[in-house]
């Protein structure tokens, strides 16, 4: 019943197969078995199951609210929820429990999901890996698969298995571990530059960024908030815009975002692809690119091309500056959204009373993490008088030159651009960590971050699996607020290449369920 | 610019209303233009130098300050600039706060609408130019009673610029000669408002309400001298003066000591300085944090605040959504200076009184309630309301509405004096007694106290006679040509009609019986 998508167990909870307090105790169990990925930061034990029992209720009543009611989800660690602590994975803010629910996460609620808990990430967002945050780092269920076990047998490492492991990549690490291994069926991440994408590339699932605008911030804290998006984590396309229908439209809370009422829609099945044209940027064949993703990503290509669709080459010529741009945008924005952490009002507050300055500093020194530490810095320097002109002005024009490459692009006839998500396949822990978060991310957002630069939707889908046995994901980039017809091509595509389900034997409640996935599972891209 | 579609509306509250640069100040006593009306934003005004001639007699230069004002006012309305939490006076600490007030993570401004509405209106009075977009942005400091770190403010692109007030000033004796001066306004902004430190010394702590509603004026003067024709001098600030009269005080003083100094040879410092309201002069602040760099950047949660015109506004558009300049100006009350105009065309009254009429509230409109009822001429009304009611207000430290003496009582107590049915000493009586029993009419209580006029002329004749008689060495002064002797004999009748007679009627008897 777990390995099941969002829209089969929501049709087997309207048939009676189960009910939702089964299903929320049989996701409670597995997260217990699971607890070693270190997924979730706080287990809603409590509340999820009674939110459980209300939903039973009204299913029993034949009052189910749709979709959403009775199914586990789970949400990243940096959204509001109302009487449940709230962390941002940093010792700043243990023990916070903030007073309102973001408001994705009050639609969520109101639809009748079921909040498992909160999960896992880098602090405040800032990495691509999920290791740098104050619980400690989110393994890959992949590690555990059987599909990678196998493949790591037939290679002569002396190593021990438990030193091996892998990264989610991040931020949102611990969201895209809990969709993978099961414990719930759709979790909310965050997307600033990569952030919800590159772990669900990594965890072989679905990782929707919605367009700028589209859902509602109010609530997840900030990191950029001109870039930041509430992110879906899902094991299916179509799940993925189950959860969008709910979430997206005007928030009077917030006032970025869009007017027009958005309605809730069902994703229709793409049968033709011949009337679409699908870029390839160029400047997206990076050298770093390994030779397995980019084979991935030109058979992908292929696809369309012999399904009919047009494929061509286009050129997104500002790419390569993005990242630095995007430092100096982000590190600016940080050092503003960080200046509220002081210790007065909420959080972590430091023993040291001498004055509210020494206080403020030995608050912050104690409560950020070195990474948090050093943006704050690096963006109060570039906000400085004497250097806003030649950094932040500056970053706001490279950044507008970023987004015109991409409405040149659309204009241009192109309906989605297709690209890698990752460089490669998810990185053994202890390979990951040699270099240091700035690097990292720096490196592994390249392909995903021009995207919030110019506020676009995008949306990564699980390929294949590598020689290594992990999965590659790939991206589909939309035009603003074409988000529906993105997920739309996401949804053909996924179907064409039926990604492998992971094989988590040991892991699984029971074995029916896994050979029921055995049965699904086939790789149709073969290396 | 990742955001495509942007709103703001909504309403949250307060804002800081800010003129800069403006018109001039003098050595000493002139009264800044401003009106305090129920709006009250932030304006600076700086100015043209002003030369005072002070130091000329040493046989050295003139010289002039130039002083600029940054004016910090609440806006009247129900909600704050940036939240949904209420706005009220005098509320316990802390108990107007909204999440986003105490800036808990994830909480996001949002724009009051009645705050743009207020801000428009107080730029189109201004006579400023309008911003069809404007920006908002963060100006950081870490300050206990900021619990964001940043203050939401509009550095770049404020809502409204380049404006002007024109004010009036009376000078030399009477009849006093009025001149109209003019401050430039360099731009109003709106502002989030700061939380409220109170330090507890005793137990050396400090305590935080955020509520915010101040309800107060705040203004900061930036003063600077120079001899004219040279560079301006380096400029001081000094800050949160909370009254026009300390207001004046603090500048002329700074301007007074800034001059010594640099007479003496010294240096002025870019500093911020205080005024000590018992000593009457500016003190450096021990401001440890000096010279600022607030690190202003764009706030990126509020999108760019558009504005329309009838001619721009989108067809099809949600009034509920857009702000329209025009239907703003449409509503925009009669100005002080078009009112003291009006005033003085229409009833003839004096400059300066119509400038005394507009300076208390509530007492022109008064004044006008009294102007419909009455037969009396303006000028009569106008010279009972400024001196005798007004008068009466002042003692007792009263606001208008708070009177006891309705418009409609004055215009009867003036319509009888208007036909002689009283003297205008009875009619202070009359005032007096209005005054001090309530519910009673002009006319009743001049029938009770028997205070009308004889209308009597033979009882008025024999009152004369009989005065005549009895003092005939008055009579003889009168006689001889005393002039001053006549207003004795006319005091005698008045006392002996229980001054229930006219004065002229008297005179003119008199003269009469009199007359050789």
């Amino acid at each position: 019943m777990l390995g099941r998508t969002l829209r089969e167990v929501s049709a087997a909870l309207k048939q009676g197969q189960i009910t939702p307090t089964e299903l929320c105790q049989k996701c409670l169990s597995l997260i217990k078995k699971t607890k070693f990925l270190n997924a979730y930061i706080t287990v809603s034990e409590e509340v999820a199951l009674k939110q459980a029992e209300e939903s039973e209720k009204r299913y029993k009543k034949g009052r189910s609210l749709g979709d959403l009611d009775g199914i586990p989800i789970a949400v990243k660690d940096n959204f509001s929820t109302s009487g449940i602590e709230t962390t941002c994975a940093s010792n700043m803010l243990k023990g916070y429990v903030p007073p309102y629910n973001a408001t994705v996460v009050q639609k969520l609620l109101d639809q009748g999901a079921v909040l498992m808990g909160k999960t896992n990430l880098d602090e405040f967002a800032m990495g691509s890996g999920s290791t740098d945050g104050a619980f400690g780092p989110v393994k890959n269920p992949w590690s555990y698969s059987k599909q990678y076990r196998e493949k790591r047998k037939q290679k002569p490492h002396g190593e021990k298995e438990d030193s091996d492991w892998l990264i989610t990549g991040g931020s949102s690490g611990g969201s895209a571990a809990a969709v993978a291994a099961f414990t719930c069926f759709a979790a909310l991440g965050s997307d600033t530059g990569g952030s919800t994408r590159n772990p669900a590339a990594h965890c072989g699932v679905v990782g929707f960024k919605p367009s700028y605008g589209l859902v509602s911030r109010h609530g997840l804290i900030p990191l950029v908030n001109s870039m930041d998006v509430p992110g879906i984590l899902t094991r299916c396309v179509d799940d993925a815009a189950i959860v969008l229908g709910m979430l997206a439209g005007h928030d009077p809370k917030d006032s970025t975002t869009i007017q027009d009422p958005v309605k809730p829609f069902t994703l229709p099945t793409l049968t033709d692809v011949s009337k679409l044209c699908i870029g390839i940027p160029k400047e997206y064949l990076a050298p770093e690119l390994s030779g397995e993703v980019r084979s991935f990503w030109s058979k992908a290509a292929n696809l369309f091309e012999s399904e009919g669709a047009k494929v061509i080459e286009v050129s997104l010529p500002h790419t390569s500056y993005s990242i630095v741009c995007y430092h100096v945008l982000c590190t600016s924005e940080v050092a503003s959204n960080m200046a509220r952490f002081d210790g007065l009002e909420y959080g972590h507050r430091c023993d040291i009373n001498v004055s509210t300055e020494a206080m403020y500093a030995a608050t912050r020194r104690e409560g950020f993490n070195d990474v948090v530490r050093g943006r704050i810095l690096a963006g109060n320097f570039f906000l400085l008088k004497e250097n806003y002109e030649n950094y932040f002005i500056k970053a706001q024009k490279v950044r507008r030159l970023i987004a015109n490459d991409f409405v040149k692009v659309f204009n241009s006839g192109v309906d989605v651009l297709l690209t890698p998500t990752t460089l490669r396949g998810a990185a053994p822990y202890l390979e990951f960590i040699k270099e240091d978060n700035r690097t990292r991310s720096a490196e592994d957002d390249i392909f995903t971050q021009a995207v919030n630069m110019a506020g676009l939707p995008a949306v990564s889908v699980p390929v294949a699996l590598s020689n290594l046995g992990l999965p590659i994901g790939l991206q589909f980039i939309g035009r603003a607020f074409c988000d529906q017809q993105l997920l739309k091509i996401a949804k053909w595509f996924e179907k064409q290449v039926q990604f492998p389900v992971i094989q988590l034997q040991e892991l699984m409640d029971d074995g029916s369920s896994v050979s029921e996935i055995e049965k699904l599972a086939s790789v149709s891209l073969k290396h | 610019m990742a955001a495509p579609m942007l709103r703001w509306w909504c309403l949250g509250r307060r804002w800081v209303l800010a003129c800069i640069d403006g018109g001039s100040r003098h050595g000493r006593g002139a009264a800044i233009g401003f009106t305090s009306s129920r709006k009250r934003g932030q304006t600076s005004v700086a100015q043209q130098p002003l030369i005072t001639s002070q130091k000329s007699r040493k046989g050295e230069h003139e010289w002039a300050a130039v002083v600029g004002l940054e004016i910090h006012a609440q806006i009247s309305s129900n909600s704050k600039l940036f939240s949904g939490s209420r706005v009220h006076f005098a509320a316990p600490p802390n108990s107007l706060v909204s999440f986003f007030d105490a800036s808990l993570p994830g909480t996001l401004p949002v724009l009051n609408r009645r705050c743009v509405e207020a801000a428009v209106m107080t730029g189109l009075a201004l006579n400023c130019r309008i911003n069809k977009k404007s920006l908002f942005d963060r100006k950081h400091y870490f300050y206990a009673d900021l619990p964001a770190g940043y203050q939401i403010t509009q550095q770049r692109l404020p809502i409204a610029v380049n404006g002007s007030l024109a004010y009036s000033v009376c000078v030399g004796k009477k009849p006093s000669r009025v001149i109209t001066k003019t401050v430039r306004i360099k731009q109003i902004q709106l502002e989030q408002d700061s939380g409220k430190s109170l330090h507890d010394e005793l137990r050396s702590q400090t305590l935080i309400d955020l509520n915010r509603a101040e309800g107060q004026l705040r203004v900061d003067a930036n003063v600077s001298v120079h001899h004219p024709g040279e560079p301006l001098g380096v400029r001081t600030e000094v800050k949160n003066l909370n009254s026009a009269k300390f207001l004046a005080k603090a500048i002329d003083s700074e301007i007074e000591r800034q001059i010594h100094e640099l007479e003496n040879g010294r240096e002025i410092l870019n500093e911020t300085r205080s005024f000590d309201y018992k000593l009457g002069c500016t003190m450096p602040m021990r401001d440890k944090e000096g010279k600022q760099d607030y690190r202003f950047m764009p706030e990126p949660n509020l999108p760019p605040l558009l504005l329309y015109d009838t001619e721009s506004l989108p067809p099809g558009a949600d009034p509920q959504q857009v702000i329209n300049i025009d239907w703003i100006r449409e509503r925009l009350p009669e100005l002080p200076s078009e009112t003291r105009e009006r005033l003085i065309q229409q009833y003839g009254i004096l400059p300066e009184h119509s400038f005394a009429l507009l300076n208390e509230v509530g007492l022109l409109e008064f004044f006008q309630n009294v102007i419909k009822e009455t037969r009396a001429e303006p000028k009569k009304v106008t010279s009972w309301v400024l001196n005798i009611f007004l008068g009466f207000l002042k003692q007792q430290n009263l606001a208008v509405n708070e009177s006891p003496v309705t418009p409609s009582a004055l215009a009867e107590l003036l319509n009888l004096l208007d036909r002689k049915a009283i003297s205008s000493t009875a009619a202070k009586q009359v005032f007096e007694e209005l005054w001090r029993s309530e519910g009673k009419t002009p006319s009743q209580i001049v029938s009770e106290k028997q205070l009308e006029l004889m209308q009597d002329q033979e009882a008025l004749e024999r009152a004369c006679h009989t005065v005549m008689e009895g003092h005939p060495q008055v009579v003889m002064d009168v006689k001889r040509g005393n002039p001053r002797a006549i207003n004795k004999l006319i005091g005698l009748v008045r006392k002996a009609t229980l001054s229930r007679a006219d004065p002229t009627a008297i005179k003119e008897i008199l003269e009469r019986k009199l007359s050789p």
